[in-house]
């Protein structure tokens, strides 16, 4: 028989997380800070719209770019928290979770052998989803004495000819960082001047916890040049309903519906109207979700500092990075004995790249209690890492 | 702005201590506990009970809930009536209410019986009160905005990206 398999696929290596999934999964009483999701279920009155519409019989498809009514809520939304405008008939397409948007982005911007830069440590799909395109993804290694953004130099260093996209993971999935205006700007005119274009991930920007997201699309000249990615899985904890949106020029939208049409026709109508609601009536539950995780942020920061983790202060998303470089020992061996000595979850940093190597992603979407617990674990793990480290350093 | 959210926070739990509030509001632990007290002092937190499910030990209570209508006094309107009734250690909480009664009173006893006694014989006799309906509380479901049915389990998988 011949081999079935596309080999461009079967070269994917597969998300390094899955190993530690399969481990936990395993384990009956582990505690697990290894969750990219919220912990709040989706407030009720976003649920009670879901259920109605399904109540009503609105059971069918919806247009391929989405409801009306929820691209119209979209746009008053990216005007409102990101002051850009988008016109809700052409420049918007509601996508199944913010990944979609992603894949759909890239496969709708990319020929053969176009370079895409991916800043790193960041979220798993990008890397795969570019190969899938046929672009070429080039890795920026971001750096925890910049606090894991990415700077202007370091962006500069990665450009070649064949550079079309660069990916903007902020606020940063493992590592909490968040990029600031001025920061933005300096980026926005590289990308300018360097004629290039930019997918902008910003699912987590209603979970920042010093100033308020700023988005790339923003910047001037910007607006055209930005695939501007966001959903409702972070910010109204609707992961599951797997809804999400790009906003972006007419031109690039209209070719991104054209293989979201053929391959995914439109996104799930039920989750589509409870978005609406979401957008119209939510405001006051990002609020409190955000509140109650900067609580959690601050205590764990402020817990893992002492038990002798260092890490930098992470000002969005729900996750902290901390660095386990004095232990000598791998991310993976790391969180490997953690796991099996102490039943504590957390994710290796290399997860999201090999520059994540030293550090460990441990997420916040949890109760108070539950990081307590947690925390109590892993700072008794660390003492019995200190403790054997000692015998070593006076002989 | 930082009282507030003091309250916020440990509205929804008391055992919240003085440095771990510090740490989550990004504030002091002596600028925590100096406002604590002041609001202590100021009767703007007036005490720290616990929220128990009675319903699962063995000890026997029923809760009441009674519409009392009565005749405001002069000069002292529903102030007076109201200090009269709340004063008895049965009861838990007296609100004065808009609408078709005046005064709701939450009354805890060991039996219904007890419950009756107390309306037939304290409350209803009072001269101020016009007239009483008293409704038994079944079953709690939900107390202090925490839920007293145990519902939530983990859904989500323990790892993912």
């Amino acid at each position: 028989m011949r081999n079935p398999l596309s080999k461009k696929v079967v070269e994917i290596k597969p998300s390094g997380i899955r190993k530690f999934f399969d481990i936990v999964s395993d384990m009956k009483d582990a505690i697990s800070l290894g969750v990219g999701e919220p912990d709040f279920d989706t407030p009720w009155h976003i649920r009670e719209e879901g259920i109605y519409s399904l109540e009503k019989g609105r059971t069918f498809y919806t247009s391929n770019a989405g409801l009306k009514d929820l691209k119209l809520e979209i746009a008053n939304y990216l005007s409102r928290k990101c002051h850009v405008m988008y016109h809700p008939d052409s420049e918007i397409l509601v996508t199944v979770g913010g990944s979609e948007a992603i894949d759909v982005g890239l496969r709708a911007m990319l020929d053969p052998g176009d370079e895409v830069l991916i800043p790193q440590p960041s979220y798993v799909s990008y890397l795969p989803c570019v190969t899938l395109a046929d672009g070429v993804p080039v890795i920026i290694e971001l750096k925890e004495e910049n606090e894991f953004r990415l700077t202007k130099e370091e962006l500069l260093a990665a450009i070649t000819d064949r550079t079309k996209v660069l990916i903007m993971p902020f606020p940063n999935n493992p590592t909490g960082a968040v990029m600031r205006e001025e920061d933005l700007r300096e980026i926005a005119e590289v990308v300018i001047e360097k004629d290039l274009f930019v997918i902008s991930d910003e699912i987590y920007s209603e979970l920042t916890y010093g100033a308020n997201h700023v988005s790339i699309a923003a910047m001037p000249g910007m607006q055209e040049r930005t695939i501007l990615i966001n959903g409702f899985s972070k910010s109204y904890a609707m992961t599951g309903w797997r809804l999400g949106y790009a906003a972006g020029p007419a031109e690039i939208i209209k070719q991104m519906i054209k293989i979201h049409q053929f391959a995914i026709m439109c996104a799930p109508t039920t989750s589509q109207y409870a978005a609406v609601e979401a957008l119209k009536n939510g405001d006051g539950d990002v609020e409190m979700m955000r509140d109650a995780y900067d609580k959690r942020r601050r205590y764990l920061v402020h817990e893992l500092r002492r038990i002798g983790l260092p890490c930098f202060e992470p000002y969005g998303a729900f996750y902290v990075f901390p660095s386990i470089q004095g232990f000598g020992m791998t991310s993976d061996e790391f969180a490997t004995r953690l796991l099996m000595e102490e039943k504590v979850a957390v994710v290796p940093g290399t997860a999201f790249g090999d520059c994540g190597e030293g550090f460990l992603r441990i997420s916040y979407a949890y109760s108070i209690e539950n990081l307590k617990k947690a925390l109590e674990r892993i700072e008794r793990f660390v003492n019995r890492l200190k403790e054997e480290k000692k015998p070593e350093r006076q002989g | 702005m930082l009282k507030e959210k003091i309250l916020k926070a440990i509205d929804k739990n008391s055992k919240l201590t003085p440095e771990e509030l510090a740490v989550m509001l990004g504030s002091t632990t002596g600028e925590v506990e100096a406002i604590i007290k002041e609001l202590e002092e100021d009767t703007i937190i007036c005490g720290y009970p616990t929220l128990i499910n009675w319903d699962k030990t063995e000890s026997e209570r029923v809760t009441a809930l009674i519409e009392v209508k009565v005749t405001p006094q002069r000069g002292q309107g529903f102030d007076k009536i109201a200090e009269r009734i709340y004063k008895f250690d049965e009861v838990e909480s007296v609100y004065l209410m808009s609408g078709g009664f005046d005064l709701t009173v939450i009354i805890e006893g060991r039996s219904m019986r007890e419950v009756a006694n107390f309306v037939s014989s304290k409350l209803a006799p009072m001269e101020a009160v016009l007239s009483t309906a008293t409704h038994f509380v079944l079953k709690k479901y939900k107390e202090h905005g925490l839920p007293l049915v145990q519902e939530t389990q983990e859904e989500r998988m323990l790892i993912t990206p």
